[in-house]
């Protein structure tokens, strides 16, 4: 007849049978003597059978805490030891890399592609490089300073409704934020021109921007952007626009043209929608550019007194412009690609076409 | 917005092609996304009666009708079967040409011809139902033969739709978008003279407003103004067909008078109002007051509200306009919605009607915290016309003295209730900004002859007849145009002003220009011929998701907290990436799954880890730990280790790293966790004289090698044996490697050539195992000295003649001299230093 006693005995036993074991194997058979049909655990629930009700329920309880406990035990044991096993045979097969023989080696008879979305990023840079820009880059992960507040988009101001914002637990609820646009960059620059005292700018901002978007065809919620910030003496909307104009003959052929519409941006004023030629009919009107013709590409304007008053910037003496657009967009229009996901699909017969 | 042409011209007499109208609203920023054209292509059907149905011998889809349009029976054939003898319906005859161009001929089928086509809703685009035709029997003095039009008051119209932007409040209405296009056209604008509805009051002529109810408000700053309207002797019922139409058009359905005339004044005028049941406020009067923390109320759809308590948003303190009644209970979230209690309902006869102005930024905020975006809130929050609210409800007690019923009256009096609201703004604005900034040569005058017709009034101040530059405007900016900043910040809004009334596309373009070269920065430049290598080795360039889930941050190898999303898409997608590891590993499977053979991958991107300090001045920049990191996974047929060591050897080779050691990882780093047979890689600055260079200065710069198999098992990447594939794997943190302060790249200057013969010296060595390959060559390199032209690894050997833990390392030494030819004696003496050198430390023999 089993006791309480016994059980706690039992449970004791297992256990130093538990950690003796050193391998797979012997745990295999630890759990089949301590678990198993023969084992004494099983013997004792064969015995419940002829107990009163009353004393089967107790001795019951007690057995099934004790059989939980002898499974928990044996589950750690079992991983510790496929741990160390696999630890010992990575040891065993470790090698010296730099036993390294050139030549033996195969190489690839193929060569690699880069990304379209590096080629057409790389082509925009080299366009802009062109026009006497430098390339400055900046963080992913922005505070709600950077990406709003400097940038006149102050807490529950209604245009922030325009950029569906992805939060992060960092710091207090709805500071910090995956950048929804690399305007952010164009402060981080400004700050810094202002504290070496180094103005002029004239940069191009391209990176990885992030908005809650669903994913479709026309949209990603991880997108790459360019942006253009120039802050000079004597820059003028005029030179926005002609820059828009050479840019987008440059970039997409001097057939196709730009023009400005006016638009509302916080951190721009005047602000204005760049659309192009719509580079399927150039102009004629198709179901791509919706007959019009033209196909909008992006946003600018001048740089809005308030952002320059955020970052300590003179706007009587300085004057300045940006604009931004996709350059996803621009490798969708350029390459006639139906559909946005395939940029991230990284299926081989879709990046080696390019 | 969907702005009907008809209602436009209510305001200007605008006429000409709408498509030019479009045009012309594109140009002023007010984007017309859609032109629909009402009633069109509905001028040829007409009304018919059906006289005859036979079914047709071979079909159990379609009969035989015969109708009578007037002129006869007319045979078509019809796949409908929702009518019956003497129904009324619309007929398209041959000829006819329906909405969306479909045009209707003659036809033969089962050898019956149709002579036309009976139209269902969705055919004339009347309505989406496409299951039958339209049967008119009760449209009212419809008779066969009337134009279908006709019978059915169809009126003509286009309507267009509008993308008006977030800050203009005063376009989102239909006298707005009828302003801004007047302006532009040379066309007089004017409102519709209204009376409040005095002369349309049939009934009883209104008693005092003071006399029927009472508002108090008790918290001006966040409710500034206040009024109220009392229309008695309502009688609650459908509003007329012109009401009824108007709001379709412009998208809104008609409920009944009294709420279709506070959605009308809305949709006209863009200053939505509040009908109250007067009989249903308890105490008969309206408190408005913040609410309190915890307060609850009904909203009119039906959900229970909780007010005045914070939300998550930056800055929300949980501050909650609260219209009461004076009894005290909630009847209305103040500029968002109304309560349930006080809705109007068929048998309410005296309405209360409240028009105000809110706090833009409160109601945003009340807005967001409660997830409830009304018609109301998204106008109040842009920002209301503080004087506006007159017109709106002279509007609205217009409209339902019209409709409600021959007793309807409005009470006289105005219940207005004022704290600070915004006045029109006065700022000046210098010709020579406008010019400067627009690189125009606008004079004051035509300034002032594009800026007047908006509303915005100009006073010269300082005249600029002879020189422009001193030309000075005080200009007065309306109410309704809370866009327009005062100064300094508005003499931009009022130059963008000028500058979209005066056309965007007629504004001249310059291309500027300055001395300043445009470049690639050193880092750049390296970035892209890091590509460019790895693309050489038969690796394409991917681009994995940023977002990962936690098990893919188990399988990177890092341990928590890791950087997570607060409102992540889904789950899967909750942590920024450790490590791109996982997502190129996936990459891969996606690819063999697809039978794509060769597959080696690589990315640059940004790995994220979590700070060891969160944020703390958000103006100081964001503390999170970002890296920016090159991950290569080569996966193609034998590929394994020793393809990623080949790739950094190509890459040292191409960025020309001064000096690198490739030592067996350790310690439990990331890159440690999920690497299998792999090595660190460091760059090595500065090399004490220690025997083999083991404690020498150095900056990690990534690890190669081999990931581990259980990881790429457990990510799904298994060979045809269902075994982990072997994936050979680089993965570089080149913020530093690219950083030549840390990683010193070889001389730029150049040495010069040995124009002597050569001499070749073989020597090899019994190794331990635990003594790395490369400390070995560093050895012999720094032993070799100025005549060591290279030294090159030829063979590894293992075996009992070697010894047990220790392999053969056979190198060759090519060696050489600038000024002559090395003699046997040199030779044999550099032989020995090396020689030397190697067994220094007593774990290398030479064999």
């Amino acid at each position: 007849m089993s006791t309480a006693l016994d059980i706690d005995a039992l449970v004791k036993d297992a256990e130093v049978a538990i950690s003796a074991a050193r391998t797979t194997e012997d745990i295999r058979q630890v759990a089949t003597e301590v678990g198993g049909k023969k084992s004494p655990l099983a013997e004792a629930h064969r015995g419940l059978g002829a107990l009163e009700p009353e004393a089967r329920k107790e001795l019951g309880r007690l057995l099934h805490e004790a059989r939980t406990t002898i499974d928990s035990l044996v589950e750690c044991r079992r991983t510790e030891i496929r741990f160390a096993e696999m630890q010992a045979t990575m040891e065993s097969d470790r090698i010296d890399l730099s036993e390294f023989i050139p030549g033996a080696v195969k190489s690839s008879p193929t060569r690699g592609h880069l990304h379209l979305v590096s080629q057409t990023r790389d082509a925009l840079e080299d366009v802009f490089v062109g026009m006497g820009y430098e390339v400055a880059e900046g963080p992913d992960i922005e505070t709600d300073w950077f990406n709003f507040g400097a940038l006149n988009i102050p807490p529950a101001h209604p245009a922030r409704g325009m950029w569906d914002t992805f939060y992060l637990n960092l710091g207090a609820p709805e500071s910090t934020l995956l950048r929804t646009h690399t305007s952010p960059v164009q402060i981080h620059l400004m700050e810094a021109a202002v504290a070496n005292g180094d103005l002029p700018i004239h940069a191009v901002i391209p990176g990885r921007c992030y908005r809650r978007d669903t994913p479709d065809a026309r949209h990603l919620p991880v997108f790459h952007q360019i942006e253009g910030l120039v802050v000079d003496k004597g820059i003028t909307f005029a030179d926005l626009a002609g820059t828009i104009e050479v840019f987008t003959a440059a970039y997409f052929g001097s057939d196709i043209h730009s023009r400005l519409r006016p638009a509302y941006f916080p951190f721009t004023e005047p602000s204005a929608e760049f659309e192009v030629t719509c580079t399927i009919c150039h102009g004629d009107g198709c179901r791509t550019c919706s007959q019009t013709g033209w196909i909008e590409l992006g946003g600018c304007g001048m740089v809005d007194p308030a952002v320059f008053d955020a970052v300590g910037i003179d706007p009587d003496l300085w004057t300045g412009f940006a604009f931004g657009f996709g350059i996803d967009r621009c490798a969708q229009m350029r390459h006639q690609i139906a559909d946005m996901r395939a940029l991230n699909e990284n299926d081989l017969r879709f990046l080696r076409q390019f | 917005m969907r702005v009907p042409l008809s209602w436009l011209r209510d305001f200007a007499p605008f006429d000409g092609d709408p498509a030019d109208l479009a045009a012309t609203l594109d140009d002023l920023g007010l984007v017309v996304e859609e032109i629909q054209r009402m009633g069109e292509g509905l001028g040829d059907v007409v009304i018919a009666r059906v006289d005859d149905i036979t079914p047709i011998s071979g079909a159990d889809k379609i009969r035989r009708i015969v109708v009578d349009a007037g002129d006869g029976p007319i045979e078509v054939v019809c796949g409908a079967w929702n009518f019956e003898l003497g129904d009324l319906v619309p007929l398209a005859p041959v000829g006819a040409v329906l909405p969306g161009g479909f045009a209707i001929g003659r036809r033969k089928m089962k050898g019956v011809v149709s002579n036309g086509m009976l139209c269902s809703g969705r055919e004339l685009e009347l309505s989406d139902d496409g299951e039958g035709i339209m049967v008119l029997n009760r449209v009212e003095g419809a008779y066969p033969g009337q134009r279908f039009t006709e019978a059915m008051g169809i009126e003509t119209d286009v309507v267009f739709d509008i993308a008006v932007e977030a800050n203009r409040p005063d376009a989102w209405s239909i006298a707005g978008v009828a302003r801004d296009l007047a302006a532009r056209l040379g066309l007089p604008f004017a409102f519709p003279v209204t009376d409040g509805g005095v002369s349309a009051s049939v009934g009883e002529v209104g008693a005092a407003i003071e006399t029927l109810t009472s508002v108090r408000v008790d918290d001006l700053e966040l409710c500034p103004r206040f009024t109220a309207r009392v229309v008695t002797g309502v009688v609650v019922g459908p509003s007329p067909k012109w009401v009824a139409d108007r709001l379709s058009l412009a998208g809104m359905r008609s409920i009944n008078n009294v709420v279709d005339a506070s959605n009308y004044v809305m949709l006209e005028l863009g200053q939505p109002t509040h009908p109250y049941d007067l009989d249903r406020l308890g105490g008969g009067g309206l408190v408005i007051r913040r609410a309190a923390k915890g307060e609850t109320i009904t909203t009119l759809d039906g959900v229970v509200r909780m007010l005045g308590r914070p939300g998550p948003g930056l800055g929300d303190t949980g501050e909650d306009c609260l219209i009461c009644d004076t009894e005290g209970t909630p009847v209305g979230i103040g500029g968002v919605m109304g309560g349930a209690s006080s809705e109007i309902g068929v048998d309410t006869t005296r309405v209360l009607l409240e028009t105000a102005y809110f706090v833009p930024m409160a109601i945003a905020r009340t807005s967001k915290r409660l997830a409830l975006r009304t018609e109301a809130s998204a106008r109040y929050e842009r920002g209301c016309d503080p004087e506006g609210i007159d017109r709106a409800a002279d509007r609205f007690c217009e409209l339902l003295a019209m409709t409600a019923g021959s007793s309807a009256s409005v009470a006289s009096g105005t219940i207005d209730l004022r704290g600070d609201v915004p006045t029109p703004v006065k700022l000046a604005v210098r010709v020579s900004r406008v010019n400067e900034l627009l690189g125009t040569g606008f004079t004051s005058s035509q300034i002032a002859s594009l800026l007047d017709p908006i509303g915005i009034s100009v006073l010269e101040v300082r005249a600029d007849d002879e020189d422009p530059d001193v030309g000075l405007l005080q200009v007065t900016v309306p109410t309704f145009r809370p866009d327009i900043r005062s100064a300094p910040m508005g003499e931009s809004d009022i130059i963008e002003e000028i500058a979209r009334t005066y056309g965007y596309s007629r504004l001249p373009r310059r291309m500027p220009a300055w001395p300043q070269p445009g470049r690639l920065t050193v880092y750049q430049q390296d970035r892209r011929r890091l590509k460019e290598v790895l693309c050489g080795l038969g690796a394409s360039e991917s681009w994995t998701s940023t977002f990962v889930s936690a098990f893919d941050q188990t399988m990177s190898g890092v341990d928590p907290p890791y950087i997570e999303v607060t409102n992540p898409l889904v789950e899967s997608e909750r942590y920024l990436r450790t490590s791109m590891v996982p997502g190129l590993v996936r990459a891969v499977v996606y690819n063999s799954e697809r039978r794509q053979g060769d597959i080696r991958l690589f990315e640059v991107g940004t790995v994220f880890n979590y700070p060891e300090s969160p944020p703390v001045d958000p103006e100081a920049g964001p503390a999170a730990d970002m890296s920016e990191r090159l991950c290569a996974v080569f996966c193609a047929e034998g590929d394994d280790a020793w393809t990623a060591v080949a790739a950094w050897h190509a890459i040292a080779e191409a960025l020309a790293i001064a000096d690198w050691s490739m030592l067996p990882a350790g310690g439990p780093t990331a890159a440690v966790l999920h690497a299998y047979r792999s090595a660190g890689l460091s760059s090595v600055v500065e090399t004490p004289p220690d025997e083999f260079g083991l404690t020498s200065k150095s900056t990690q710069l990534g690890v190669v090698g081999e990931l581990d198999p259980h990881i790429v098992g457990s990510l799904g990447l298994l060979g045809r044996d269902g075994r982990a594939r072997r994936v050979g794997w680089l993965d570089l943190d080149i913020g530093t490697l690219l950083n030549r302060d840390s990683v010193p790249r070889k001389p730029e200057a150049s040495r010069p050539i040995s124009r002597f013969p050569s001499s070749d010296l073989d020597l090899a060595f019994a190794v331990d195992n635990d003594t790395p390959t490369g400390a070995v060559e560093r050895a012999l390199r720094r032993a070799g000295g100025e005549e060591l032209e290279s030294v090159e690894l030829f063979d590894v050997f293992r075996g009992d003649v070697v010894g047990d833990g220790r392999r053969s390392l056979a190198f060759r030494l090519r060696l050489c001299s600038i000024d002559h030819t090395l003699d046997d004696g040199e030779l044999a003496e550099l032989r020995s230093r090396c020689i030397a050198a190697v067994e220094k430390g007593g774990k290398a023999a030479l064999r």
